[in-house]
């Protein structure tokens, strides 16, 4: 065993050595990588975590506590009033679902783009996007005035013998968002499974391995199963990259298709799925700073990948803003007075706090990662990650405000409040996403452990120099067979 | 007939049947994906179809070292898919044109165009169950039992571990012969693995 570990240490120096940059620092070895993640879902439970997980816990108890008064009451206890008939719950579920796009960006696409850098924050970012739209979904859910009506938005045989309208975006919405969702989860699943296999193996309950055996189905890291594994998941991180454009494509046409002034514009699509791709990197750099550093396991997920995300922020930070740019401009070009009063009512009319707080964190602030030192700069790029996600809060509550507040007829025109259940919902929203993360992190490995595996440099077959494809004649180690 | 056919199948979902005493195969680990590929191809060049290597990642080239060609999950995946679509059109055009066709605006009762969206979602939802259940199917997964979990050894496969296991139901399996051709090619260790259910005492 020990010769075994030397020698790929000693692989693991000479690929230090060598040009290609490395994705895992600090030389470590498999095992090291199956330890350092594994641990933490094995060890004895944090006080610090308890802390967190009770913090939280509040957090939830206050969105259920919500919930319950909103359903007895009725949507009245929320600040809706006559002209913005869509508050706090659309502005939120927009919010949430928006960042919960980072996750699939992450596994699926840059999958397809070979980046290989993505194996280290794969896992929790997945698990983020999967968390933020149980957030998400909590909303339509609530929304709808008749909660005990809810299940109408899907195509279920009823007693009144009808069914949802199809040509509606709000049920385009039901249908996006729930496959997304589902996508998500199964995509998120099968990339655990080899990894709760190495949880099992190294399982001293057996409590603790049966469960895990029954969640990893009795992976045994065939090599007949890897083949069809790995094509079932290039297979879905194809179909997941159209998948998560069209969702947020779909929820910008809940705004897109009617005929408000401030909404009816065919730039949304595109710039609402910049926008979730935006925010939702912003989230994941947000909980990996505080992750790595309290499991220690900045050798994996280094700073080089904060870059990375860092320089995602920047360009589609500055999308964005160009978006904003444009619809002002298509605003003036297109002569209609509605449209224009709608645009300058924005940046200068009541809701001007709002905009202006949209602009600085969405279009100025993200500027400053074009300094490479601020780029890589942990404490800063925390603090603006924070405020990327304060200001796509702020972009969805100006979409949908400032349009309705103020539409064709002036003597509609009112000013919207929300109420302290409004905010303490958004508040609770927050709750149920860290409840929800900090189990993870608790009892799953955080790190995809046989993808951060696959792509070091031992990991290839070619870096033993072997490669005359002949078999090597070692001495055997150990004699005789063992029964 | 039948028989051989489950065990044909089987063999390609990395399942094999024991020989009469229980023996289930040999277990033979290796010091590296590199070696593990080598022995692989050693394996298969001296005639052994059923076997496999396990190992904690996926190691590039050892399909080809194996001797397996493509996966046909891909084949699922297209049959999700397009069952997707005609579930999301049927859908549409029954409720909304046949079950209770409602005139708004005299507009048609059902089009192809704003039916898109939820076409497109129902592809991608079956696609994408598709390409997973015929992974598993495909794999003979979920297999909470495997004689492989016998050797203690085995632990070490989803961590660290490059493992070659020759079936016992190989037509070119001999104890002896196996063991040899494991040796020569580098095993750190060989050990027999039997299937206890089947041995008795």
């Amino acid at each position: 065993m020990s010769s075994k570990r030397t020698d790929i240490l000693q692989a693991a120096t000479v690929a230090e050595q060598s040009d290609d940059p490395l994705l895992v620092h600090g030389g470590l070895s498999f095992h090291d990588i199956t330890d350092l993640v594994s641990y933490h879902t094995e060890k004895k439970t944090p006080v610090a975590w308890l802390g967190a997980f009770a913090l939280a816990n509040i957090g939830l108890l206050t969105l259920v506590a919500c919930i319950a008064y909103l359903f007895w009451n009725g949507v009245g206890v929320w600040g809706l009033n006559n002209p913005v008939g869509w508050g706090y719950a659309i502005v939120n579920f927009v919010f949430w679902v928006g960042i919960g796009h980072a996750g699939t960006l992450i596994s699926a696409i840059l999958f397809l783009f070979r980046q290989k850098w993505r194996t280290g924050i794969n896992r929790s970012a997945e698990a983020m996007t999967i968390f933020a739209v149980i957030c998400a979904l909590v909303f339509p859910g609530i929304h709808v005035g008749r909660v005990w009506a809810a299940y109408w938005m899907l195509p279920i045989p009823n007693q009144m013998q009808m069914w949802p309208q199809f040509k509606s975006p709000l049920l385009w919405d039901v249908f996006a968002v729930s496959v997304y969702f589902t996508v998500s989860l199964v995509f998120w699943y099968i990339g655990l499974i080899p990894d709760l296999a190495s949880l099992r193996d190294r399982a001293k309950t057996s409590l603790r391995q049966k469960v895990l055996g029954f969640f990893s189905m009795g992976w045994t890291g065939a090599n007949r199963h890897w083949r069809h594994y790995e094509k079932a998941y290039l297979l879905l991180a194809a179909l997941a990259t159209p998948l998560v454009l069209s969702v947020h494509s779909v929820v910008s046409f809940d705004f897109a298709v009617s005929v408000v002034p401030g909404w009816h514009t065919t730039i949304f699509p595109p710039y609402f799925v910049a926008g979730a791709i935006f925010s939702g990197f912003a989230m994941v750099v947000t909980l990996l700073v505080i992750a790595r550093r309290i499991y220690g396991i900045e050798d994996i997920i280094t700073v080089d990948h904060l870059e990375k995300m860092n320089m995602i922020i920047l360009l589609t930070g500055t999308m964005v803003g160009f978006a904003y740019i444009t619809e002002f401009f298509i605003a003036w070009y297109s002569g209609v007075q509605y449209e224009q009063y709608a645009f300058k009512n924005r940046a200068f009319g009541p809701y001007a706090w709002a905009y202006w707080t949209m602009m600085s964190c969405n279009l100025i602030f993200p500027q400053f990662f074009w300094v490479k030192k601020l780029r890589r700069s942990v404490p800063f790029m925390f603090v603006m990650s924070i405020f990327v996600n304060i200001g796509m809060w702020f972009e969805r509550f100006v979409i949908t405000v400032t349009s309705l507040h103020r539409d064709y007829l002036p003597s509609s025109w009112d000013y919207y409040t929300p109420t302290m259940i409004d905010v303490l919902t958004l508040i609770g929203s927050f709750g149920l996403f860290f409840t929800l993360f900090l189990l993870f992190l608790r009892f799953l490995p955080m790190v995809a452990m046989a993808e951060v595996k696959g792509v070091m440099p031992e990991a290839d077959p070619h870096f033993y120099g072997h490669g005359d494809g002949q078999a090597h004649a070692h001495p055997p180690t150990l004699s005789p067979t063992v029964d | 007939m039948l028989n051989d056919l489950r065990e044909y199948i089987g063999a390609s979902m990395s399942i094999y049947s024991p020989r009469e005493d229980g023996l289930y195969g040999m277990l033979a680990e290796f010091r590296n994906p590199g070696e593990l590929v080598h022995a692989a191809e050693a394996v298969h060049k001296a005639g052994y179809r059923r076997f496999d290597t396990h190992s904690p990642f996926p190691i590039h080239g050892m399909d080809k070292a194996m001797g397996l060609g493509n996966s046909l999950v891909g084949a699922w995946s297209l049959g999700g898919g397009l069952t997707g679509l005609a579930a999301g059109y049927l859908l549409q055009w029954w409720t909304g044109a046949v079950d209770y066709p409602m005139d708004i605006s005299g507009k048609p009762a059902f089009a192809v165009e704003p039916s898109v969206p939820v076409m497109f979602e129902l592809t991608i939802l079956f696609a994408a169950l598709g390409a997973v259940i015929g992974m598993f199917a495909m794999n003979g997964l979920p297999r909470p039992y495997n004689p492989l979990f016998n050797s203690e050894r085995f632990a070490s496969v989803t961590d660290d571990g490059f493992f070659l296991h020759v079936a016992a139901s190989d037509k070119n399996f001999d104890v002896a012969s196996t063991d040899e051709l494991l040796r020569k090619i580098g095993a750190l260790s060989v050990e027999k693995l039997y299937d206890l259910d089947d041995t008795a005492e």
